[in-house]
């Protein structure tokens, strides 16, 4: 497929959302991924999100590093500008472009080479000071684009398809995400998108650092028998905490019925977020009670998956310091410039 | 009596001292170094500090120097001897015919003292345990007292001192009384005890002039408030730290929007220096103007974002206050050895654009005009600074800015451009000079938008992994620092009196000790032209100076004459024509240092060959 050239056209009837754009003006260019990357469905996921939500797709910045998944940017949102920086060095890289201009999107998509192993610092970093952001991880346990190396969430005693069992602890993001102090975390799975778009939305919409830990099976290098993180494993171990449905202030745009409880989270800009629950008495605002459900999950084997932890009265990295409205790429010599008169009064403070 | 005649000079001698870190002597050595500026005699003072928060040895220096020879001195002529640690190291240290003042409280054996210098002892614990009580206040007084000492050895203007400690405690005004009662203290026994004034005294005199004193990370900082740089990221490391801190310090006076209270900048403290320059970069990348300041390990950190920044074209400026490397080195010692691995920073074929500022004045002239630079030739650009320049105040000219200067933001294209005729290629190079034109993110709906990777693209920034396009993108970024080479500043030609065939270049913090040491030589009847290199890539004028002469001396703070390196490498010059002059021992390079390197080296010039003999 990567070969053929991605034709402009598209049918004159394809519906269109509230700017009038429709769900091809959200995409990239073909992938290069492996047929069946998860990796796919996620950027499938966020051209979704930000059709529905009905985001101009300029406004949206798109940075990663370096991997499988921080190719991915080029496959979605073709408007955007986009910037494929350095290996486990986007968050820093974004965090810059936020303080540049605080009015756009940041789309942050890393790996779990990209973000758990070399990135690591820089990823507990920008979390911690609330860089206002979605950052994605599409998490498949392995170094796909060198061949099938483990990567640092890789659990303990898996197996590559090599048929080397990995001896090492595992190091689950979503958990560091919320000791951390992350205001938005959540895990879904590529493969199911009635769950991942929501979140993503309500990731988008959510002021702070929001954190989205995909896991996404890599086709080609772990989806065998052995792994952890393949398309099976996956399906029998996932347990929803929730099902989420994004809620704007114009209507609902999507619906789901599944049945359970229904609870609306409100956030600190006055979106909804409505959380299906499947696990009974689920409350997605308790950072403590989060981690020990993870824990539990964890140690019976289950990937929790849905909003795990939200803040209501979340800030982000422009409130903590106190910077202007207007976004500071767009400060002139007035705005930034004391003047010579300023200049004369400093020299003659320092005779 | 000394056995050396005991040094009779005015204006024009070095006091140093020695105290121990964290005693707060800084304050009182500073209000000695300000009281004589403010009697119009001009001086230079230097920190000498250990890596260490308190117990280690410090030493502070003040050359006092109505002739107005700003650079290090060598030697000491008057030692405020406050540190038992280093009592022997000082005692040498002073010149012969030198002072020694120090605390005579106990009882010292005369084994420990020189006979060719003048011994002064006061007894200045006791004087402090007789007057006061708390044992903070004895230690702090007792610096003042010595102050005190001074004035009356020195023979200085008292109400001056009283005025400056007036200014210093403004707004804890109930400190005032104290130190100068303190001051008096010390005065006042002198007076009584000692001969006063000495050999060395101070003499009113109108050599400073309207020149301000300031150190250079101050005033770096303020380059980059007055430059527009509104990010900034960083990581402490000495002799780096207090720029950033002034650049928080200045913005808080200067950028806050006088109506909303809020900030017109941002600062980011972070994990390390490797985020600090990936932040630079990301703000630059989305228009903003930003910047970092570091030290030689940070630029190792940094570069593999910093061939990033080069490769993708993204506007940055690096302040590197330099410090003596490899590794952690001597980290609280000045050299210039960042050369090298600041020009080719980064794996692959790297160049970046390097200012050399000479003191405070041009740090601040140079960071705001790294900003422009930045902007318009969308590249890393790196401040050269070192801890000589960067922590010690200096005496230089008072700073200036044009309020009709317009900054550069360099080849932006708006949403109008994109509407209008105009191609939009980012790595198109439209008007040959290699600088091709960008967007901002979110400019415009449907034009302009591209994606930035360090891999290899087309003119169009569309991935590829073709040789062609990348070899035409490496030629674009020559052709790029070629264009560079007019806009970086200019180099500094003074010719020597006479003609001569023999030249000298360097640059950055040497220059005050370069001023001397020519003046040393040509009282010695030697004649040298003097070039000051400001910028790089290398103006032609550097070149054509070093193949217009027989050879040319490079004068340098480092081992392996790095600058010289970069002379024979990037202009294609014959490495025999360039003698490279070296001091790297942490201390300041000085002016006999460089009279006696050059004077040699001509000297030798002079000795007739030996006859061949025949055979």
């Amino acid at each position: 497929m990567t070969y053929l050239t991605k034709p402009k056209f598209h049918h004159p009837d394809l519906p269109k959302n509230a700017l009038g754009y429709t769900h091809r003006d959200y995409e990239g260019s073909v992938s290069t991924l492996c047929a069946g990357c998860g990796h796919d469905s996620i950027s499938g996921a966020i051209i979704q999100a930000c059709f529905e939500l009905d985001i101009e797709p300029h406004k949206v910045a798109k940075l990663s590093g370096i991997g499988c998944s921080s190719k991915t940017p080029t496959y979605f949102l073709g408007h955007s500008h986009g910037f494929n920086s350095v290996h486990g060095r986007m968050p820093s890289v974004l965090t810059g472009a936020n303080l540049a201009n605080r009015d756009l999107i940041y789309l942050g998509v890393s790996g779990d080479g990209d973000s758990a192993s070399i990135g690591l610092g820089q990823f507990a970093h920008c979390l911690r000071r609330g860089v206002n952001m979605v950052y994605i991880v599409e998490n498949n346990g392995v170094y796909g684009l060198t061949k099938g190396q483990f990567s640092a969430t890789a659990d303990r005693g898996s197996k590559s398809k090599r048929g080397v069992v990995n001896t090492d602890s595992s190091i689950d993001l979503v958990m560091m995400a919320l000791q951390l102090g992350a205001t938005f975390v959540a895990r879904s799975f590529s493969g199911d998108k009635r769950q991942l778009v929501p979140l993503i939305k309500a990731a988008i919409e959510h002021k702070g650092a929001a954190f989205i830990d995909v896991i996404s099976p890599c086709v080609a290098f772990n989806n065998h028998t052995g792994s952890t993180k393949s398309f099976d494993h996956v399906r029998e171990h996932n347990m929803a905490v929730n099902r989420l449905d994004f809620i704007t202030g114009r209507a609902p745009i999507h619906v789901d019925y599944a049945p359970g409880a229904l609870e609306v989270v409100e956030q600190h800009d006055g979106s909804k977020v409505a959380l299906r629950k499947i696990a009974p008495h689920y409350d997605p605002y308790d950072r403590l009670r989060a981690m020990n459900y993870l824990q539990e999950s964890a140690a019976a084997g289950e990937v929790v998956t849905g909003l795990l932890y939200v803040e209501r009265e979340s800030e982000d990295l422009h409130e903590h310091l106190d910077t202007v409205a207007t976004p500071l790429n767009a400060l002139g010599e007035k705005d930034l410039c004391p003047g010579s008169a300023m200049l004369d009064k400093i020299n003659a403070s320092l005779r | 009596m000394p056995t050396a005649s005991p040094i009779s000079r005015v204006n024009d001698f070095v006091v140093r001292f020695a105290n121990v870190n964290g005693s707060g002597s800084a304050s009182a050595n500073e209000l000695f170094a300000r009281a004589v500026l403010r009697m119009g005699v001009p001086v230079s003072p230097r920190n000498i500090f250990p890596s260490n928060i308190q117990g280690l040895p410090t030493w502070y220096e003040v050359r006092v120097t109505e002739a107005g020879h700003l650079g290090a001195r060598g030697g000491v002529d008057l030692m405020v001897a406050m540190n038992p640690q280093t009592w022997d190291k000082d005692l040498a240290s002073l010149e012969p015919g030198g002072y020694l003042l120090y605390d005579s409280t106990k009882p010292t054996p005369p084994s420990k003292f020189r006979d060719d210098i003048t011994v002064i002892g006061v007894p200045l614990t006791a004087i402090c345990n007789r007057e006061y009580s708390d044992p903070r206040q004895r230690q702090l007084f007792k610096n003042i007292i010595y102050v005190g000492v001074l004035t009356a050895l020195l023979d200085m203007d008292v109400p001056e001192v009283e005025k400056l400690i007036g200014e210093q405690f403004k707004g804890k005004d109930k400190l005032i009384a104290p130190n100068i009662h303190a001051l008096h203290l010390g005065r006042d026994h002198a007076l009584m005890n000692l001969t006063c004034p000495l050999g060395i005294r101070l003499k009113r005199a109108t050599a400073v002039g309207d020149r301000i004193f300031i150190e250079g990370n101050s005033a770096a900082a303020l380059g980059a408030v007055y430059g527009g740089a509104t990010v900034c990221a960083w990581y402490p490391i000495t002799p780096s730290s207090s720029l950033a801190d002034a650049f928080g310090r200045h913005c808080a006076r200067l950028r806050v929007d006088p109506a909303t209270k809020k900030n017109k900048f941002a600062i980011i403290q972070a994990e390390d220096e490797l985020a600090s320059i990936g932040i630079v970069v990301g703000a630059g990348w989305n228009g903003a103007r930003a910047f970092t300041a570091t030290s030689g390990p940070g630029i190792s950190l940094m570069q593999e974002f910093l061939g990033l920044a080069y490769f993708a074209e993204v506007p940055a400026v690096v302040v590197d206050v330099q410090r003596g490397g490899p590794s952690t080195g001597m980290p609280t010692r000045t050299q210039q050895s960042d050369i090298i691995s600041a020009a080719y920073a980064s794996h692959g074929d790297t160049k970046h654009v390097l200012l050399f500022p000479e003191d405070p004045t041009e740090a601040f002239e140079f960071t705001a005009q790294a900003f422009d630079l930045a902007d318009r030739l969308q590249t890393p650009i790196m401040v050269m600074l070192d801890l000589d320049i960067g922590m010690n105040h200096r005496l230089c000219r008072p700073l200036t800015w044009d309020d009709s200067k317009v900054y550069d933001r360099g080849k932006v294209m708006t949403a109008a451009d994109l509407d209008g005729a105009k191609e939009f290629g980012r790595y198109l190079d439209v008007d040959g000079d290699g600088i091709p034109y960008r967007t901002y993110p979110g400019t415009h709906p449907t034009k302009g938008s591209f994606f930035t990777r360090g891999s290899t693209r087309d003119r169009y920034a569309r991935y590829t992994e073709e040789g062609a396009p990348y070899v035409d993108n490496m030629q674009r970024l020559l052709r790029k620092f070629e264009t560079a080479k007019e806009l970086v500043p200019q180099p500094v030609r003074r010719d020597a009196a006479k003609p001569t065939r023999y030249g000298v270049i360097y640059f950055g913090s040497t220059a005050p000790a370069m001023d001397e040491a020519i003046a040393m030589l040509e009282a010695s009847g030697y004649a040298v032209d003097m070039l000051r290199v400001r910028g790089f890539p290398f103006h032609q004028k550097v070149a054509d100076f070093v193949t217009d002469r027989d050879f040319v001396f490079v004068v340098e703070q480092n081992r392996d004459a790095q600058l010289r390196m970069l002379l024979v490498n990037e202009c294609n010059l014959d490495p025999v024509r360039l003698v490279p002059v070296l001091h790297y021992d942490g201390t300041p390079i000085t002016a006999r240092f460089i009279a006696g390197a050059i004077g040699d080296h001509l000297d030798a010039l002079k000795i007739t060959p030996l006859r061949k003999v025949v055979s």
